[in-house]
């Protein structure tokens, strides 16, 4: 308990933020009508890759002889992407479906 | 450097939250997918360009390659996938997402292993990764047919408080004694794995859509973990924004399924179906 207060002290920036993004979340997607539920999952989804970010910086700070994590770096980046570039491309034909209906 | 590329997240979190916001309204929906992928591209390619470390160049290579892999089946695939086919694709990408993650995790236990905090977090990432991969697979498997759409595991909820208290008390272990073993590292992604498994396994293909929403919250999460493990902003505040309006997405779908979360979760096993059914 007292390691968790402390991280909190200590990371006092990151908590204000990650609460008020949770709020900004919520609000965000406050009344959204049922037709656009699985485009929005999905383009949610796209945004969930960001998490390539965090593989790309495994990528740079690794040692060029670490083949390890070289690998699962590589790996991690190939997967993120595809999340990423799969997930908008997706979108993107889901709302083109969406407007042909209107 | 590192104000651009400060600035540079900056930017992108504004896309994130616009593209999302505009996701929401029928007549915007498709401009805001794009702003956000403009975002996201400019977030990737800010991270490998903008910054002051020494990278060798076959380590660009390698990234520019990944990333080239990565963008051309991505694209391919979802530009020819059938449109009855997309949900099953969005749980198969966002499985991928969490895998991601889960991966992330395993390169950077050993180097934080002494920093409880760190390797908290490192812990964490590595299990919400592994069961939003594992889920998503099965979620996948069952929207294609390749699964059965429900299956009885005998003595179900037992198994699976098990496994539950089984990765709460193996993942404390790990952060309180700072063990350094990748055996015990790789035990831990595996047990996460199950548990995805698990929790997919009993629900039916009906209700995938909400389960599947509720993974890509957890891949939120887990990016979310990540980016206080990196303190990059542009991963937390993206993560925490799909974790929390995925959270609220997945309770609006299962309303207007008439269905609450709960029986969804929890309905496909037990004494609630027998009475349901």
């Amino acid at each position: 308990m007292n390691e968790f207060l402390e991280f909190i002290d200590n990371n006092l920036q990151i908590t204000y933020i990650l609460i008020l993004a949770i709020f900004v979340g919520v609000e965000v997607i406050k009344s959204i009508p049922a037709v656009l539920h699985t485009p929005l999952m999905s383009g949610a989804n796209a945004l969930s890759g960001v998490v390539i970010v965090g593989a790309i910086l495994v990528m740079l700070h690794a040692d060029p002889t670490d083949y390890v994590a070289l690998s699962l770096g590589f790996i991690a980046v190939v997967l993120g992407v595809l999340n990423v570039v799969g997930g908008f491309a997706v979108t993107d034909r889901m709302l083109q479906m969406f407007k042909r209906k209107k | 450097m590192g104000i651009l590329l400060n600035i540079i997240y900056l930017i992108a979190t504004v896309t994130f939250v616009v593209g999302l916001k505009m996701l929401g309204h029928p007549e915007t929906a498709k401009k805001g997918n794009l702003i956000a992928a403009a975002g996201m591209g400019l977030a990737i390619i800010g991270t490998v360009l903008v910054h002051d470390l020494e990278v060798s160049p076959l380590i660009y290579m390698l990234i520019a390659a990944a990333i080239l892999v990565g963008s051309i089946i991505g694209w391919l695939i979802a530009i020819k996938v059938e449109m009855t086919k997309m949900p099953e694709l969005v749980s198969l990408f966002n499985g991928f997402g969490g895998a991601s993650a889960a991966l992330i995790g395993l390169v950077e236990y050993g180097k934080n292993v002494n920093d409880a905090t760190q390797a908290t977090t490192i812990v964490s990432g590595i299990i919400i990764g592994a069961i939003t991969f594992s889920g998503s697979l099965i979620a996948w498997g069952k929207l294609n047919g390749t699964l059965k759409s429900v299956v009885r595991i005998p003595y179900y909820n037992s198994i699976n408080n098990i496994v539950v208290i089984g990765i709460v008390i193996f993942a404390a272990f790990m952060v309180a004694t700072g063990v350094d073993s990748q055996l015990l590292l790789y035990g831990l992604l595996a047990t996460g794995l199950v548990y995805g498994i698990l929790f997919v396994l009993p629900i039916g293909g009906a209700d995938m859509p909400v389960v599947i929403s509720l993974l890509n919250s957890l891949t939120g999460i887990a990016a979310a973990i990540t980016g206080i493990l990196y303190n990059n902003m542009v991963m937390l505040v993206g993560g925490i924004l799909v974790g929390s309006a995925g959270i609220i997405l997945t309770v609006a779908m299962c309303k207007a399924m008439n269905r609450t979360l709960g029986s969804v979760i929890f309905g496909a096993f037990g004494a609630t179906a027998a009475a349901a059914g």
